[in-house]
């Protein structure tokens, strides 16, 4: 209970700042529109609650957001081209592909970097400087490119994704790796063991942990990679599509709730993944 | 074994001895051979006498590797796909590079090279290698210049096209990303600073300062452009928004790193709340809010770049990508690409140098690696 007030006492908090919010950013434009249906003098809560129901708002209120989220996902047919949860779906498998692909791509890299030293020094800097390049910026014209090439729908935006969440990997598991002490390698060679049971036995246990804490970084930005990289290609839809289409079509309601889709299921992400790192390391026997 | 190598490297010789001396064979049974490229193949074949005779210097790997590049860049055909004994020599000139990594790397590790000046000739090589391929293989193959234009197309496109380049860089990087940059980075410093004195808010704002720096804040970009306008001040609005939660989450981890020890002796010193923020928990929390500058200097680019896509004055480097793209200027796509690629590394850099002169005291920093 005394995690939860705090943390219940900002968003209620935030909720009525957001409501006060609306009230004055929608302003201008309900007293315009209260001018032109001769409506003097409105009582305050008559005009808030005017402010809270417009259909194109400057800023919509929490509810109008939740019942269109409601009336996107529940209300439709899956199939429905206006389908938040078709969207949703169709960003999800591209964020979970790049995922897998990006954290795959991820070990084999740092396994390579710590077993060999030429590997290190002439992977690791680029490995670095690969991620000051602003490659969000740059995605929609990458799924332009590959588009050209034949390779469209799914799998460019997968690669975006797994070249966002490859790095957190690498850098994750190469310290992972190295984390086993000089004593404990001495162990596994009084042992005799070859360098694949270490790798197994001594390694790999050992750096599970730094996994799990780089793929919760990992899909949260395959995710935001997903969204940028639909930006291009409007018929294909996804979450970043509606964000599009909407910015198009001053739809800020349709915005505002892809927005919180997306928010949605990174936190579902991110939550599954903290779930399956508590469970391997319950049966590793790591304490929390 | 004779020739002093592992098996890596054996493996390796083999590979760029034999494909050099299939590259003189094709040379030779082929009518348009270039003189200077066939010599180049032949120095490389010549370094399979390793087995035979004796441990040849890994420089000598390292001269074969440049020798065969730079002949192949300067022997390929325009226009047409090249002879196919030219991919032998590729494939050798990379076998080369690679084997000449490993040793060096070998070399610097047993001490017998200066650990300095050639530790950065190893990944210097890799970019290298790795750009004399894309030239290879974008010329060699004769890919459309639409798909993936070669580097040489892309840097004579970047000196003809500087004037628009360097507007591009003003809008974006001048006007948006550094005012919205320092906007954030401070206020999420100074709200950090504020939420500190009271225990409640900082357990009510740190899971969702952490749970925001998770989500797509990049989805606002649209929101913004529509609040702020298409010119400058959409941009530094999602900058800031991008900026502020990592800031936040670091700065308060940051303030907490001062050990009580540390904080009972400025009690001892009878110094009040300013002194022991200015004078230790600052200063303390210096690596976290470092670690956040350095996070959010990529990510002030990103957002800049990103919400133009979403509506611009016809200036600045995501309307130049995003243009670029459906007029097929591919080569100025990529040359704005090399220019963010160039200002985001320097941003970056520019930061972690400032962090080994302020943090100099750090672990991190006193072993010499940033």
């Amino acid at each position: 209970m005394n995690r939860v007030l705090p943390i219940l006492t900002i968003l209620v908090a935030i909720l009525a700042f957001w409501y006060a919010a609306a009230i004055w950013m929608n302003a201008p434009w309900q007293n315009i529109l209260n001018g032109r249906a001769n409506l003097e003098n409105v009582p305050f809560l008559e005009f808030a609650q005017q402010t809270w129901a417009q259909d194109k708002p400057v800023l919509p209120a929490p509810h109008q957001v939740f019942s269109e989220i409601w009336n996107a996902t529940m209300g439709l047919e899956f199939t429905s081209r206006r389908s938040l949860a078709l969207h949703a779906w169709i960003t999800l498998s591209a964020t979970l592909l790049g995922f897998v692909l990006g954290t795959g791509l991820g070990v084999v890299l740092a396994v390579a970097i710590v077993h060999n030293d030429a590997a290190d020094r002439s992977l690791m800097p680029w490995i670095i400087a690969s991620q000051t390049i602003p490659i969000l910026a740059i995605a929609p014209m990458v799924v332009v490119g590959l588009g050209a090439i034949g390779l469209t729908g799914l799998v460019p935006k997968a690669l975006i994704s797994m070249y966002l969440s490859f790095f957190p990997v690498v850098v994750g598991m190469v310290k992972g790796l190295r984390s086993p002490e000089a004593i404990q390698l001495d162990l596994m060679r009084t042992y005799d063991a070859n360098p694949w049971q270490v790798f197994w036995k001594l390694r790999w246990p050992a750096a599970l942990p730094m996994l799990f804490a780089s793929m919760k970084v990992g899909i949260a930005i395959s995710l935001i990679g997903a969204v940028v990289a639909e930006l291009s290609n409007a018929a294909g839809g996804g979450l970043g599509v509606r964000l599009l289409t909407g910015s198009y079509n001053g739809q800020t309601i349709q915005i505002w709730a892809a927005l919180f889709i997306a928010a949605g299921l990174a936190a579902v992400l991110v939550a599954i993944v903290g779930a399956a790192e508590r469970m391997v390391n319950a049966r590793n026997g790591v304490r929390a | 074994m004779k020739s002093g190598l592992t098996l890596l490297q054996a493996v390796l010789a083999v590979v760029a001895g034999g494909t050099a001396l299939f590259g003189l064979v094709g040379a030779a049974i082929s009518a348009d051979a270039e003189l200077l490229l066939t010599l180049a193949f032949g120095f490389g074949a010549l370094t399979l006498a390793r087995f035979v005779w004796r441990p040849i210097s890994f420089w000598l790997d390292g001269v074969a590797a440049a020798l065969i590049a730079l002949t192949l860049v300067w022997a390929l055909p325009r226009g047409t796909v090249m002879p196919g004994h030219y991919w032998f020599g590729m494939v050798s000139a990379w076998a080369f590079a690679w084997l000449f990594v490993d040793q060096l790397s070998a070399a610097i590790r047993k001490g017998t090279v200066p650990r300095q000046a050639m530790g950065l000739l190893i990944p210097a090589v890799f970019g290298v290698s790795l750009l004399v391929m894309w030239e290879i293989v974008t010329r060699g193959a004769n890919v459309p210049p639409v798909l993936l234009p070669a580097p040489s197309a892309i840097g004579a496109q970047l000196a003809n096209s500087a004037p628009i380049l360097w507007a591009d860089f003003v809008q974006t990087f001048v006007k948006s990303v550094i005012p919205g940059y320092i906007i954030g980075c401070l206020a999420g410093l100074v709200v950090a600073i504020a939420v500190d004195r009271s225990p409640f808010l900082k357990a009510g704002l740190l899971p969702i300062g952490n749970f925001m720096s998770a989500l797509p804040i990049i989805g606002i970009a649209p929101i913004m452009v529509m609040w702020f306008g298409f010119d400058w001040q959409s941009k530094a609005a999602v900058v800031v928004a991008m900026t502020f939660f990592p800031m936040l989450v670091n700065t308060v981890a940051g303030l907490n790193a001062a050990s009580s020890i540390e904080r009972d002796l400025m009690r001892t010193y009878a110094a009040n709340y300013w002194q022991t923020l200015l004078k230790l928990r600052l200063p303390a929390a210096g690596p976290f809010i470092f670690n956040a500058l350095k996070i959010n200097s990529t990510l002030a680019l990103i957002g800049a770049i990103v919400a133009e896509f979403f509506g611009t004055p016809v200036v600045g480097m995501g309307f130049r990508i995003s243009t670029g793209v459906g007029r097929l200027a591919i080569d100025l796509v990529w040359a704005e690409i090399a220019v963010a690629a160039v200002a985001g590394s320097a941003f970056y850099g520019v930061i972690a140098l400032i962090e080994r002169g302020v943090t100099f005291w750090h672990p991190s920093v006193r072993g010499g690696r940033a």
